[in-house]
């Protein structure tokens, strides 16, 4: 289900390089609506002072969040082996529900498809889905 | 039951009243069948929507995104009730049609991705947050008659 094709990965990279520039403003909302939205992630950020979906702490790990889907990009070819480190973080430091990678995925696509209507077609949409659902597998590779 | 409060029914409305049925419709459906591909199974009668442009070209794809979107209307019209505003089509889904029920839940988002094109920053994150709850209990009216 979630092999990426060479359609898939053309067009992934094609919509990126149409975004890239705007990368910082797709984390800040995806995190943001993500907050929002499905409150049951706020667990995940008892220790921030401030846990509101437009504050300090969660614009700076929106950012950080998109830097890394920024690194999945380039390392489409071989998401499992380039994203090693932060799954083990994920697994063993964080602990995050993989669930959720599914809840924010779909945030950044909401957000996407605010920014960007034009290009966000349907084809875009697809490639973009199996991509994070691709990003999401590899990031629980080391769950279990 | 789900209860909204006079502020969730406004900006509900709010964002109802910036859908045009005829263009939001077509185009979440056609965004189910493409980017959930295993849905054509309920769509037989449909002819081609086995790629992306046979979907985007396909005027059952149309004329059906608008028969569900009429439907949501009634959700909007009857927030209070809506699950049994809904039970009939819950049914219909299931003894008819033999829809899985987490399709409702795949539409549902499609739905929302096809508003966030259109109306664009009017769906800020609280606004997004009442729309999904909105949606949230028109799924579960759907999951509702299926035992």
């Amino acid at each position: 289900m979630t092999t990426l094709t060479a359609k898939d990965k053309d067009a992934v990279r094609a919509f990126w390089a149409k975004v890239s520039g705007k990368s910082e403003d797709i984390g800040k909302q995806s995190l943001a609506r993500m907050l929002a939205v499905y409150p049951q992630t706020k667990t995940y950020f008892s220790h921030w002072k401030d846990q509101s979906p437009d504050g300090a702490p969660a614009r700076k790990h929106g950012i950080t969040v998109m830097n890394g889907v920024a690194d999945a990009v380039s390392k489409i070819d071989n998401l499992t082996a380039g994203l090693l480190d932060l799954s083990e973080l994920h697994a063993f430091t964080l602990r995050v529900d993989p669930a959720n990678f599914k809840i924010l995925a779909h945030n950044m696509l909401v957000v996407m498809a605010i920014m960007f209507p034009i290009e966000f077609t349907p084809e875009v949409h697809v490639a973009m889905d199996k991509f994070l659902a691709s990003l999401a597998l590899a990031l629980a590779e080391k769950y279990r | 039951m789900v209860k909204f409060t006079e502020k969730e029914r406004s900006t509900i409305r709010a964002i109802w009243e910036k859908v045009n049925i005829d263009e939001v419709g077509p185009d979440a459906l056609a965004r189910v069948l493409i980017v959930y591909p295993w849905t054509e199974r309920y769509f037989g009668t449909f002819g081609d929507i086995f790629t992306a442009s046979a979907v985007l070209n396909n005027a059952k794809v149309v004329a059906h995104g608008k028969v569900v979107l009429k439907a949501l209307d009634e959700a909007v019209k009857n927030m209070d009730n809506i699950k049994k505003t809904y039970a009939y089509l819950s049914r219909l889904h299931y003894e008819v049609f033999h829809v899985d029920p987490d399709n409702f839940r795949l539409l549902a988002d499609c739905i929302t991705i096809a508003i966030a094109c259109k109306v664009k920053s009017a769906l800020d994150p609280q606004v997004q947050a009442t729309w999904k709850k909105f949606l949230s209990a028109v799924v579960d009216a759907m999951n509702s008659q299926y035992y």
